[in-house]
Order: structure tokens, then C-alpha cells, then sequence
């Protein structure tokens, strides 16, 4: 793992491939046209805000999805009123 | 950048993680995970990545926090008095 | 967890601070178009309020802040303002989630793009505190419908 910490890039080196307009493709880069676009699309100046609300925006409600499915999973689990009534059917039956 | 800064707190993250994990105490160890998650927030701060480390120290050092000590409480009232 | 906490000293600090950290939460969510933060922090820091007087003063006090029984239809509430706004852009001709085409009258398709990344950040940001308050109810009063 140190062997290869030691080849990666340095953090925010302009150099880097990943910082590039265009990839070894040829194809533009992703986070290149954010930067330069995200302030003429939205008016706003946070591109964190932009990128995670608008472009991706879909991946924020799956994000938002699996926290409240967490929640009622919870509930379900929790709750306890489900045992308490099968543990009194079979007490009545008996 | 500031790796002086780092280097303390990577030194620091080392020792509350060992702390942590080898105390007898289950709630001197929540304490320590508490400060490992803003030690780690302000390791990302520093990095330069602002809103992931507002995330680590809202959701790692407060909410875990008092949900690990929800279950410590949950989980020793029977057995302590 | 059943009982409150023995001391005055802790329950008067609990009720200084969680106005505080209530007021920076709405901030975080509100100005989270020039500032970091956002949806999920600031609702995280909203829950953190509302737990700290849980933790502090017991649920009976606490719960004039946010009712227990409140809590999983806000968080439903939360989810369909997300994706409600995301349907009523669909149905007005966009795609689904482009705030472009939102029927609201007078604004550039830019601020439009705005007041829609605002919207569904207060979405999140009710979700998110809604589901930490419920985790919190349920972990502390579980155990005892049980028994």
C-alpha cells in the first residue's frame, strides 16, 4: 500500500490527468465542466451544492430513500407490539 | 500544504484510535471514538474538502455519539444495579 | 433514559444551547448556496438540537419541540417534497428533476434551477432530522413496549 501511495498525484496538482480538460480519449472531462459551467446554469456559487442538487440530482434521493428506509426498518424491528400480540394469541390458544 | 498541522493531527488520530480501542471502560471508548471522527473532520477540512468534514463532525462526532451511548445505557441497566 | 436528568445545571445548559444549534442548522440549509453545507448537515444539526434536549430533560419535556408521534409523517413528508418536485417538473414537460421547466411564473430558467436546488434541499434536510429523532425514540423507548 505504500508502494502505491507513493505514485499517486499530489492533491490539487493542475497536471494531474484527472485535473485535465480532455482525457486520453480525447473526451472531455466530467468535474472540468462543472467547474466552468456550474455558475452559468444555477446562479450559484457553491458547485458542491449544484452537483449534488441538480446534476445529481437523482442520486440524492436514492441517497435520501435509503436513509428513511433505514428509519422504518427501524421501526419495524423496534416497535415490539408484533410479539406481544403473538405471545398472547398462543397463551389464549393454549 | 500544512503538513506540520497533519502530522499532529495523524499522531493524534493514532493515539485516540489505540485509546479507544483498549480501554476497559465502553464509555471512555464512545468519548474516544467522539474525538477520532473530528479529528478526522478536521484532517478533511484541511485537505480542503469543507463539506465532507462538516458531514464527519455533525454525523460522526454528535448523532453517533449519542446513539452509542443510547445503546450502552440500553443495553448495562439491567446488569448494573 | 427513562428518567430525566437528576441536575438543573445540565438541563438549563441543554436549553441555552439548542436554540443555537437550531438557528446554525436553518442557516446551513438556507445559505447553503454560498456557504458548505447543505441539506443533510444542516438537518443533521437540527436533529442534534432537538437530541441534546432528549438526552438532557427526558423525552417529556423535549417532545413540545417535536412530537413523537410526529416524526415518521414528517419524514414521509420530506421524501414526497423531493419527489414531488421532481414529478411536477416531469409532468410540466421537463425531464424528471430538471427544475427548469417548474411552474413558477416570472423567474429565468436559471432561478429556477435556484429556487428548485432550494426546495429539495429542504426536503432532505426535513427527512434527515426526522429519521435521526425517530432512531433516537425508538432506541430509547423500545426495550421497554416489550416488556
Amino acid at each position: 500500500m505504500f508502494f502505491a501511495t507513493v505514485d499517486l498525484p499530489t492533491r490539487g496538482d493542475a497536471d494531474s490527468v484527472m485535473n485535465q480538460e480532455v482525457n486520453d480519449n480525447g473526451n472531455p472531462v466530467a468535474g472540468n465542466y462543472y467547474i466552468q459551467s456550474a455558475y452559468k446554469d444555477a446562479k450559484t456559487p457553491n458547485i458542491v451544492t449544484v452537483v449534488l442538487g441538480d446534476y445529481r440530482s437523482i442520486d440524492t434521493l436514492g441517497e435520501q430513500i435509503v436513509v428513511f428506509t433505514a428509519g422504518l426498518i427501524l421501526v419495524l424491528i423496534l416497535s415490539g407490539h408484533r410479539k406481544e400480540r403473538k405471545v398472547s394469541n398462543r397463551e389464549e390458544n393454549s | 500544504m500544512y503538513w506540520e498541522f497533519e502530522l499532529i493531527l495523524f499522531v493524534f488520530l493514532l493515539l485516540v484510535g489505540l485509546v479507544a480501542l483498549e480501554v476497559k471502560d465502553l464509555l471512555v471508548s464512545v468519548v474516544m471514538l467522539s474525538a477520532f471522527s473530528f479529528t478526522m473532520a478536521l484532517m478533511f477540512t484541511s485537505m480542503g474538502a469543507v463539506d465532507v468534514g462538516f458531514t464527519e463532525a455533525v454525523v460522526g462526532a454528535g448523532v453517533t455519539g449519542i446513539l452509542f451511548l443510547i445503546a450502552l445505557y440500553q443495553t448495562t441497566q439491567k446488569s448494573k444495579d | 433514559m427513562k428518567t430525566g436528568s437528576e441536575s438543573p445545571i445540565i438541563v438549563l445548559g441543554a436549553r441555552l444551547l439548542s436554540p443555537f444549534i437550531m438557528l446554525f442548522g436553518l442557516y446551513v440549509i438556507f445559505h447553503g448556496h454560498y456557504s458548505p453545507g447543505g441539506g443533510f448537515q444542516g438537518g443533521a444539526l437540527l436533529a442534534a438540537s432537538v437530541l441534546l434536549m432528549r438526552v438532557a430533560s427526558g423525552t417529556q419535556i423535549s417532545s413540545l419541540m417535536v412530537k413523537e408521534s410526529l416524526t415518521t409523517p414528517l419524514g414521509v413528508v420530506g421524501v414526497l417534497i423531493y419527489f414531488g418536485t421532481g414529478l411536477l417538473a416531469f409532468l410540466m414537460g421537463g425531464d424528471f428533476l430538471d427544475y427548469g421547466a417548474l411552474p413558477i411564473p416570472g423567474l429565468s430558467p436559471e432561478y429556477l434551477r435556484y429556487t428548485g436546488i432550494l426546495i429539495i434541499e429542504i426536503g432532505v434536510g426535513l427527512a434527515v432530522m426526522m429519521v435521526m429523532i425517530l432512531l433516537y425514540d425508538k432506541m430509547a423507548t423500545g426495550e421497554e413496549e416489550v416488556e
